[in-house]
Parts: C-alpha cells; sequence; structure tokens
C-alpha cells in the first residue's frame, strides 16, 4: 500500500460526488412523480405541461450533472 | 482476459472514445486539421440536410415515412417556440430549428458504434450555448432598452428582499451558458462511458450475460436520452428567448 495522499484524497472527493448525483436522482424523481400525481388528478391538462415537466426535469438534473463533472475534473484534470 | 479487468484498470479506457485524432496520419491537431471531430460535424450537417430539404422534396400529400419525420419536428419546434415565447418569437425560429436539428443529430450519429459524438465536448455545447446567451441578450437589448434589466429587478416581490432576488437573479443568469452546454455534454460524456464500461465488464466470463444485457438496455436509453437532451437544450432556448422578450413577466 504506497502511494500518496493527493491522490487518496482525490479518489475519496471523487466517491463522493455519486452523492450528488443520488440528490439529482431525488429531485427529478421528486418533478416526475409529482407530475403523475397532477396528472392523474386532472388528465386534461396534462398535455399541455409535459414542456413544465421537462424544465423542471433539466434544472434538477443539471445540478447532478455538475457533480459528475466534478468528477471529472477530480480525475483528469487535478 | 479475466485478470486484465480485474488488475486495476479496463482494458480500454472509458473515456478513450473522446479523444479528438487527426483523420490523416498522427500529427498533432491544429485548428485546419481535418480531424473525427471534423467528420462527424460534416455528417450531422449533411444528415440534419439529408432529412430536411431531401426528405421533404416530394411535398407529398400523403407524406413518406422521411418527410413525416422531418413535419414532425419542424412542428414540434414550431408550437414549442409558440407555446413558450409567443408569436413574436417566431421570427427566430430558423435559428431554433437549426439548433434542435444539430444537437439531435449529433447525439443520434454519436451512438452509431465507433462514432465520435461531438457534443460531448463543451468546446462544441459551449460555443452552442454562448451564441444562445449572447443572441438573447442582444435580443433583449435591443426590443426593451434598459427595461431589460427588470428581469433582475422582480417587482412582484416586497422591496427589502428585491436586492438579495436580484443577486440571485443575476448569478442564475450567468451561469445559463454553463448550464446549458455542461448538461449536454455531461449527459452525453456520462452516458457513452457507462456504456463502456459495462462493455468492460462483458470480457468477465462470470459476469458477461448481465454485462451484455446491460449494454443493450443502457444503448436503449440513450437513444431516448439523445433526443430528450435536444428536445431540452430547445426549450431552454425558448425559455431564455422568453425572458428577453418580455422581461417584466
Amino acid at each position: 500500500m504506497e502511494g500518496n495522499i493527493g491522490e487518496l484524497g482525490q479518489y475519496i472527493g471523487v466517491g463522493l460526488t455519486a452523492f450528488g448525483m443520488g440528490m439529482a436522482a431525488l429531485g427529478v424523481g421528486n418533478v416526475a412523480g409529482n407530475f403523475l400525481a397532477g396528472a392523474l388528478r386532472n388528465p386534461s391538462a396534462a398535455a399541455g405541461q409535459t414542456a413544465t415537466l421537462f424544465i423542471g426535469m433539466a434544472f434538477a438534473e443539471a445540478l447532478g450533472i455538475f457533480s459528475f463533472l466534478v468528477a471529472l475534473l477530480l480525475m483528469f484534470a487535478v | 482476459m479475466a485478470t486484465e479487468a480485474t488488475g486495476g484498470g479496463l482494458e480500454f479506457h472509458p473515456m478513450d472514445q473522446f479523444v479528438v485524432s487527426p483523420l490523416f496520419g498522427n500529427g498533432p491537431v491544429a485548428w485546419y486539421t481535418p480531424t473525427n471531430v471534423t467528420l462527424w460535424l460534416a455528417l450531422t450537417a449533411l444528415a440534419s440536410i439529408a432529412l430536411l430539404v431531401l426528405g421533404t422534396r416530394g411535398r407529398a400529400i400523403v407524406p413518406n415515412r422521411a418527410q413525416s419525420v422531418a413535419e414532425m419536428a419542424y412542428g414540434l419546434v414550431h408550437k414549442m417556440i409558440e407555446d413558450i415565447a409567443g408569436k413574436e418569437g417566431l421570427r427566430y425560429f430558423p435559428y431554433i430549428l437549426t439548433l434542435f436539428m444539430f444537437v439531435v443529430f449529433a447525439n443520434l450519429l454519436g451512438l452509431v458504434p465507433m462514432a465520435f459524438t461531438v457534443t460531448s465536448h463543451i468546446a462544441i455545447t459551449g460555443v452552442l450555448a454562448l451564441a444562445v446567451f449572447f443572441g438573447v441578450t442582444i435580443i433583449g437589448f435591443a426590443k426593451n432598452g434598459a427595461h431589460f434589466l427588470d428581469l433582475f429587478w422582480v417587482r412582484s416581490a416586497p422591496l427589502a428582499v428585491r436586492p438579495v432576488l436580484a443577486v440571485i437573479e443575476v448569478i442564475s443568469y450567468f451561469v445559463r451558458p454553463l448550464s446549458l452546454s455542461i448538461r449536454l455534454a455531461g449527459n452525453m460524456i456520462a452516458g457513452h462511458a457507462v456504456i463502456k464500461v459495462f462493455a468492460g465488464f462483458a470480457a468477465i466470463a462470470a459476469v458477461a450475460p448481465i454485462a451484455i444485457v446491460a449494454v443493450v438496455g443502457m444503448y436503449a436509453f440513450e437513444v431516448l436520452v439523445a433526443i430528450v437532451q435536444a428536445y431540452v437544450f430547445t426549450i431552454l432556448t425558448c425559455v431564455y428567448l422568453k425572458d428577453a422578450l418580455h422581461p417584466s413577466h
């Protein structure tokens, strides 16, 4: 077991960014679940709101993608 | 073969597929060098021309397959702009349709085995996002003058919280090109890397069947992601355009 401590921290950091991915999953699931709950109550209004659904999902997902970017930067750029 | 994959690295690196390399020879890459990026950018442009120009050449009343796909894409983007940005937004329809066709074909062509995904590079998605960002900012100032700054000064909020909101609004405005480009590139990098990682597991005999099924499943998911990400990119462009046309809402 040899290696420098900086590399250890780098890999631990990359692992920790997986939390970001999990949080983004919660967010996207929340958006989709609430959309479905609303859509089942009023199916006639659902078709007009799919654009809003995708916008909401995109915003929720973006921050998860940022954590993925941090992982890539730690792995390949630091 | 099985021991290779466990010895601290796969036989191929999942990120190798994103390396920019010259088409001819192994020389250095300068700005004029024809690379795999150039090739797939050209194929993307040709594919959208083939669908939109050659596909609709017949102008049939009962469209054939290519014509109905082209009409569907046209109708989708047209309706999207009309719904979100309003009738005034339709002036910018040609640019937004170009953007949609470019991104959707770049994503889908990237899924062809051995292909290069041009949208996996932030250099390319960054240019697309910055073009949207600067275009929208210029349209906003040209249409509304100084009233465009109302976007950052939320009049419906109480006076005390307005400065705080203004700071948040300014940050979220300037993070737009970053999030727009990184969302697209990140989705593409992540999806393709996951496929390659599962493909690497296929070298281990014990898990090979699971790995192959996983690759097939991920591939199908990636086709969906490719289209959804192009849709999201376009829809966010429409949202930003709406902000530029009607900043006080």
